[in-house]
């Protein structure tokens, strides 16, 4: 069993963003942190302090874990905002300014 | 100047915010119905992404008949232009005009973008977000909420990992283990901290609400039908991993909630969905002027706060569920229709609504005394544990800035070590910073309910002439 088979889903067509260069495959309204999940993907950001790694926590856009960078906008949640085809979507160092 | 209807704002359309608009509809005011989410629905009832075709949502969900009628009777109700809904409206302040308010809110998915409209009364209908307490590891990816899981689960068709712990305490945890079971996950363990004894000791208003029961032994029932393991009175020690999450250590407790010695065990996984219960979103109330009573909103028999105008329902008056949330829905709907218009209502007409809600609320008091976190869980966090996750402070840190600098409340905790400053100003650690430090949790005061851009704060919108 999976999620999508569970509720018989039908997917629109799928298309791919990149995280830190890699091709991914993300389904039509997907989040950035659903799509990173189903590649297996489970951190995109370290930390300013001690550069740990973090990925989504609250997964309802409360906590600020799951900050990524995309497009070259830092500080975005990726467990509200939707993945868009062709999206650049890069691991956050620290505030995401440093670069 | 023309007579026109009185304008209620419901914010949050998850259940309390859609039993209001449904109830205040069609009754002399006109309904702006404002939710941060592409869809209504709320966190219980998140739906899959219109995008993903999902042809049967309801495997996802429970009481979906119920779901149905709200979604049926918002599009009544917008069809028949008595309700206005904004989606994707993240409400950072409402202000109090004299007369009426207004109602600030960022344009999402992207919020750099913020609007204002203007209501005659506002029903707050907030819900609430998770509680998690720290404990050693807790930071690693691949631990998470254990409403987030549910929520990308729900929202996104995804799986957090293939072999999942679920972990903490609450009623919470029982259907995110059989909701993730049934979508596929391997739950290697439901480990939870409450005492099976705590339940029998309430079990006279636990009967009150027998709905809530079978609801609760049906949980129980699917999840021996996974196979999934049940660990009452188990807690997790510590989460184990370099990168990521790798494993966790359980071990039982005893009666004191300490754990008992040579029953520690190591469980593989790549997941750990935790949970120590709800807290309400108190924001927009607080920064209104409401009252609170401890860490939710207060209100009277018809859902009003002390703020004249300002009506609240659902978790942020107290953490209750679905079913409650849709009885004080409806009662403060029908009361902000009322009085909105000029009229005192009659109770009368919502006299089932307000027994359901007295039945919840103490079968919901009782259960919140048996599903305690884990007592003695501060011994448990190391010194190297970071508690505050946004600004990296350990409660070694926390625990130095209350015993050798003298701090004695959790402010001077948060200016000695910065807990609580960061991005989610405070609302995921402060539970925690507060146990470490021995400190009373305090209201947090946060004068805006969501980040905002300097430059939306700099030239705030106009909201539009009322029509």
């Amino acid at each position: 069993m999976n999620p999508l088979r569970l509720v018989r889903a039908r997917p629109g067509a799928p298309f791919t963003v990149t995280f830190d260069g890699r091709e991914i495959e993300a389904l039509p309204g997907q989040t950035l942190a659903a799509v990173l999940w189903s590649a297996g993907v489970t951190a995109w950001r370290s930390t300013r302090g001690d550069g740990r790694p973090r990925g989504v926590f609250c997964g309802i856009g409360v906590c600020f874990d799951c900050l990524v960078t995309v497009d070259g906008r830092p500080n975005q949640r990726a467990c509200l905002v939707p993945a868009a085809p062709g999206a650049d979507v890069r691991t956050q160092e620290g505030t995401g300014h440093d670069a | 100047m023309p007579e026109r209807s009185p304008v209620l704002a419901v914010i949050g359309a998850g259940p309390a915010g859609l039993a209001a608009t449904l109830a205040a509809a069609g009754r002399g005011v006109r309904v702006v119905l404002v939710d941060s989410a592409a869809e209504p629905g709320g966190q219980f009832y998140r739906q899959p992404a219109r995008g993903l075709g999902a042809r049967r949502p309801k495997a996802l969900h429970h009481q979906w008949r119920t779901w149905r009628r709200l979604r049926t009777g918002l599009d009544a109700r917008l069809a028949a232009g008595q309700v206005t809904y904004l989606s994707e409206h993240h409400v950072w302040c409402v202000e109090r005009e004299s007369p009426g308010f207004t109602v600030h809110a960022l344009l999402g998915p992207e919020q750099r973008e913020s609007v204002a409209l203007r209501a005659d009364g506002v029903l707050l209908a907030t819900g609430g977000y998770e509680r998690v307490l720290p404990f050693p590891g807790w930071t690693l990816p691949g631990v998470v909420t254990a409403g987030g899981a549910q929520a990308l689960l729900k929202g996104g068709l995804v799986l957090p990992g293939r072999t999942v712990v679920v972990a903490g305490t609450g009623p919470l945890l029982l259907p995110v283990a059989t909701g993730l079971a049934a979508a596929g996950a391997k739950v290697a363990a439901l480990v939870e901290s409450a005492d099976p004894r705590a339940f029998a000791h309430r079990a006279r208003s636990l009967v009150g609400a027998p709905a809530k029961l079978v609801e609760g032994a049906g949980h129980a029932a699917r999840l021996g039908w996974h196979g999934v393991p049940l660990r009452v009175r188990h807690t997790v020690l510590e989460a184990h991993g370099t990168e990521r999450l790798e494993s966790v250590t359980i071990s039982a407790l005893d009666s004191e909630g300490r754990p008992v010695p040579g029953s520690e065990r190591r469980v593989l996984c790549d997941t750990l969905a935790v949970s120590h219960g709800l807290l309400p979103h108190t924001d927009l109330a607080d920064g209104l002027g409401c009252g609170l009573d401890g860490v939710t909103v207060r209100v009277d028999e018809e859902q009003r706060t002390d703020v004249p105008g300002v009506w609240a329902a659902g978790e942020a008056t107290g953490i209750g569920g679905a079913a409650l949330s849709l009885a004080e829905g409806h009662i403060a709907g029908r009361s902000a229709a009322a009085r909105l218009r000029g009229t005192t209502p009659d109770p009368g007409a919502w006299a089932s609504a307000a027994r359901t809600r007295t039945r919840l609320r103490a079968f919901f008091a009782a259960l919140d005394g048996a599903y305690a976190p884990a007592a003695r869980w501060v011994e448990r966090v190391t010194d190297g544990t970071v508690v505050c996750r946004c600004e990296e402070v350990t409660a070694g840190a926390v625990r130095a800035a209350v015993g050798s600098l003298g701090a004695g409340d959790l402010r001077t905790v948060k200016l000695l070590t910065r807990a609580g400053m960061g991005w989610c100003q405070g609302r995921m650690c402060e539970p925690g910073v507060a146990g470490v430090a021995g400190c009373a949790p305090a209201p947090a005061r946060r004068l805006l309910a969501r980040p905002v851009p300097l430059g939306v704060l700099a030239e705030p919108a106009d909201p539009p002439p009322p029509q």
